[in-house]
């Protein structure tokens, strides 16, 4: 999980879900905590499935929140 | 007159071919085999002592041989060590690896070997040494051993080194700085736009920041089943307890650290914190899950989406820190890992 999917990319990452910033990957301190928590909650789930998916290339998994 | 040591393995170091790969390592004061010829195109320094240590004892007992060969050297003043060169010859470009690198780490004392490019040794260690492109059979060992004095003499002579191509060595991936002479055709718009008008052209030009190839991780086959799996937690974004007791750095980081999370339910502010200086750290010492989402993954512990969470969570600083570095530090922490039969891992990098 980063927030530099680029550079993920040219270090041979795989299996790779983009957060929002590099102070704060998981929760802008400027919305309220419940968005915060929501927004982590799903991303670290695409996460999970992400390590449940198989793949045959590097990926980039795709995020709602 | 400046000191060096070589390393040689069993053949070159006289003791005899593949029946004898399993030789103890030996230290002899003064040059054998290849040696000799290392003394005759060394300027000012000489090969004081040489050690020879079996291509199998090496492979099958690096951590052995190499403690052994600590031993040996740490007392014995040395200005320099060389190993091989080692052709075409697989095993042996990787003891050469191997030495040269713990001679490097443990003593602080430069490196240097040779390899052909076709070996394991190249690939496993060019971004840790200086490996001269070596020829693929004895034939070349003049020509090879030539090539290694060279550069050893001009870093012993304290004279300005060039970059891979030039002295012949595999690019570490290291860039250097270089000052050039103050003129008009030395200027980077001078020189962008002789390469642009070459382009145009059609004729040859070489860039000044060549991008390494890519290097990619083998696919990890996916986890079968979620809900029986072990996770485990790592980041790059220096989150550590606020004493950071193992005192990883802020930036250009070489050591990690390892936190025990058994019973939380999510990192609290005031007790985790972030060590980066990459960035402002105000959002994360608020609240250290935006970086390292431990509440997150209790969460899906309590959901029974998966297994468990690994007990530890680990942390490293990304900023400035040498892909060889982190290679080392991963390597390092994977048999924290193993040995808890971690099933999956997730890196949050800032």
């Amino acid at each position: 999980m980063c927030n530099l999917i680029p550079v993920a990319m040219t270090v041979g990452s795989n299996r790779m879900v983009p957060t929002i910033s590099i102070p704060y990957p998981l929760g802008d301190p400027n919305t309220p905590k419940d968005a915060q928590w929501k927004l982590r909650y799903h991303r670290v789930g695409v996460a999970l499935d992400a390590l449940a998916t198989d793949i045959t290339e590097q990926t980039v998994f795709k995020v709602k929140i | 007159m400046k000191n060096v040591i070589l390393y040689l393995n069993q053949f070159f170091g006289g003791v005899g071919g593949e029946d004898k790969a399993d030789q103890e390592p030996f230290i002899v004061e003064g040059a054998i085999g290849p040696g000799l010829a290392y003394n005759a195109a060394l300027k000012d320094a000489k090969i004081t002592h040489t050690v020879v240590c079996g291509d199998n004892f090496m492979g099958s007992n690096t951590d052995e041989a190499v403690r052994r060969i600590m031993e040996m050297l740490k007392d014995k003043p040395m200005d320099y060590f060389i190993a091989g060169p080692a052709f075409q010859a697989g095993r042996y470009t990787v003891a050469c690896g191997n030495i040269c690198k713990a001679v490097q780490e443990q003593l602080g004392v430069p490196v240097i070997t040779s390899m052909n490019e076709e070996t394991p040794g190249v690939n496993m260690f060019k971004k840790d040494m200086i490996i001269m492109k070596g020829g693929n059979s004895a034939a070349r060992m003049r020509k090879d051993v030539g090539a290694v004095c060279k550069y050893v003499n001009k870093v012993l002579a304290g004279e300005p080194v060039l970059g891979a191509d030039a002295e012949g060595y595999f690019p570490r991936g290291n860039r250097h700085e270089l000052f050039l002479e103050d003129k008009r055709e030395n200027t980077a718009a001078y020189r962008g736009v002789q390469m642009l008008i070459k382009k145009m052209n059609k004729q040859p030009y070489q860039t000044e920041l060549v991008i390494p190839k890519k290097d990619l991780v083998p696919i990890a086959p996916a986890i079968k089943d979620l809900s029986k799996a072990t996770i485990a937690m790592l980041n790059t974004g220096g989150i550590v307890p606020v004493d950071n007791p193992d005192r990883i750095q802020s930036a250009s980081a070489t050591r990690w650290g390892r936190y025990d999370i058994s019973g939380m339910d999510r990192l609290e502010a005031g007790v985790f914190k972030t060590i980066h200086a990459g960035f402002d750290p105000a959002a994360a010492n608020d609240d250290p899950n935006v970086i390292m989402p431990i509440d997150a993954m209790r969460a899906y512990e309590r959901e029974g989406k998966i297994g468990r969470l690994h007990p530890f969570f680990y942390t490293t600083v990304g900023t400035g820190t040498t892909e060889a570095e982190a290679r080392r530090m991963a390597k390092e922490i994977i048999p924290f890992l193993q040995e808890d039969h971690v099933d999956g891992v997730i890196m949050l990098s800032t």
